[in-house]
């Protein structure tokens, strides 16, 4: 199928882009990378009248280090992220998570930010942005305000993005040395996550000084395990010392029942995929 | 109707197109390059993979409007004079076709996997690939083609 038929715009500057939008409305809708939005406008679940490409929008794309922080602009995209060393010695949970997402074609042209304002609570970078605790810039018509990863996501895709704003980068904490890794439950090749867990973990002389723990589909939003990262505090990286810390780690959640598997299972997931990602990132 | 400049196989071409244009049809249907094709509704299937800007995208889930300004590949601009590119005569000696229908987008591919890697795995090469799909030769095959080009097959180590 194709999409019902739309104006286009393709403004050159975050300025452009936003008087464009405040002009549209409600009508308008944002294309990123499109590998979310141009299969919704092919399903027709949406018909906006006006799209609106970022796509030539130099300021909006591309990675920088920032001392304490990385910054990575919302048109980055996926491959962009993969290629990126900064990116892998400060962040090394984004990568590990971007490696997951669909293809090498949609990671081509799929980007960061349009990753997580779509919010898909299966969608791989939302769980890492929270665990890593990114702020997120957002810019409107009355300016730019920060939102942290615990205030952005909101529910089901739905962000703190909105009408007539635009996600211009996100701000992530350096987690230099940091070990890290993704660990994505699905049953075939190129599948959505039915349940993946991020982790990246400090190791400290044998045990673990501090964990990030971020949950992929255990609810409507990317969730945090807090109870795990501090029951992991001080423990020694061993499968049992770890075994008992990941034992909490579907407390709080609310994970969907569907064709892939029950909540039960997936909070049964949570917990075995929680210890084998920790142990991974700790390099146990 | 708006106005767009793409390079496609090595030409310019300037067209008016619907915004709402997929960069496929626009391939198919005003450039007559039916050599990319359709196989699915879902951007699942790989079969429509073509480079833009030297890097592998499903046209499918492209508006030709995205690709102003920008160069295209397809399956029909790999040959030069006549001979065929060392994938598509890797596909012909492996027998990595059957239907045939999945091969432009495997190809075009399988030709981004060794850009970006020129040694890969077994592994590496069915990841790669990881978007594209066969329904009639099981995939062992096409891994072959791809190790053959790379100079990895069977026999081929050194
Ligand atoms: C076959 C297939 C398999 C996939 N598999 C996975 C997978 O395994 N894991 C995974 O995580 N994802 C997967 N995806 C989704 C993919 O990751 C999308 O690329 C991503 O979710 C959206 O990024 P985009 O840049 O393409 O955004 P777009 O599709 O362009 O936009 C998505 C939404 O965000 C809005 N938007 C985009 N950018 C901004 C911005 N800067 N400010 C405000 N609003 C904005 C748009 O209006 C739209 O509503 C898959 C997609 C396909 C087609
Ligand atoms: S037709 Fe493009 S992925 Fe199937
Ligand atoms: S040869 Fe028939 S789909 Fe691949």
């Amino acid at each position: 199928m194709i999409p019902v038929q739309f104006d286009y715009a393709a403004p050159t500057t975050l300025q452009e882009a936003l008087g464009v939008l405040a002009e549209a409305g409600e009508d308008a809708k944002v294309i990123a990378g499109g590998q979310s939005l141009l299969p919704i406008l092919r399903m027709r679940l949406n018909a906006p009248e006006k799209v609106v490409d970022l796509g030539r929008i130099e300021e909006l794309r591309g990675i920088t280090d920032e001392g304490s922080h990385l910054v990575i602009g919302a048109m980055t995209t996926y491959a962009d992220v993969l290629a990126s060393s900064a990116v892998r010695d400060h962040a090394a949970l984004l990568v590990e998570a971007v490696k997951t997402v669909a293809d090498p074609q949609i990671r081509h042209r799929g980007t960061v930010g349009g990753a997580l304002v779509h919010a898909d609570p299966a969608g791989d970078v939302g769980a890492p942005a929270l665990a890593l605790g990114a702020e997120f810039v957002i810019t409107g018509p009355g300016g730019e305000r920060t939102v942290p990863a615990d205030e952005f996501f909101r529910d089901l895709f739905e962000t703190a993005v909105g009408e007539g704003e635009l996600l211009t980068r996100i701000r992530v904490p350096k987690h230099t040395g940091w070990g890290a890794h993704y660990e994505k439950f699905v049953r075939v090749a190129h599948q959505w996550s039915i349940v993946a867990v991020g982790a990246t973990v400090r190791v400290d002389g044998g045990s673990i000084a501090e964990a990030r723990v971020g949950l992929t589909n255990m609810g409507s939003t990317p969730l945090r395990a807090t109870a795990v990262e501090q029951a992991l505090v001080g423990r020694p990286a061993t499968e049992e010392a770890v075994r008992e810390a990941c034992a909490a780690a579907a407390e709080g959640t609310d994970p969907p029942s569907d064709l892939n598997g029950s909540a039960d299972y997936r909070r049964h997931l949570a917990t075995v995929l929680t210890r084998r990602a920790v142990l991974a990132a700790a390099g146990a | 109707m708006t106005r767009i400049n793409v390079r496609v196989d090595g030409v310019t071409y300037t067209d008016e197109v619907e915004p709402r244009t997929l960069l496929v049809h626009y391939l198919r249907e005003q450039l007559g390059k039916t050599g990319t094709v359709v196989g699915c509704d879902t951007s699942n299937c790989g079969a429509c993979t073509v480079h833009l800007d030297g890097r592998s995208v499903k046209s499918c889930n492209v508006l030709a409007l995205q690709a102003d300004g920008h160069e295209v590949t397809t399956i029909e601009g790999l040959a030069t004079d006549g001979r065929l590119h060392p994938m598509q005569q890797a596909f012909h000696e492996c027998h990595a076709l059957q239907c045939g229908y999945c091969t432009p987008g495997m190809i075009m591919q399988a030709i981004d996997v060794l850009n970006e890697n020129p040694k890969p795995s077994e592994q590496e090469i069915r990841e790669g690939l990881e978007g594209n799909l066969c329904r009639c030769t099981g995939y062992h095959n096409i891994v072959k083609a791809v190790q053959q080009v790379a100079g990895t097959g069977e026999g081929e180590r050194a």
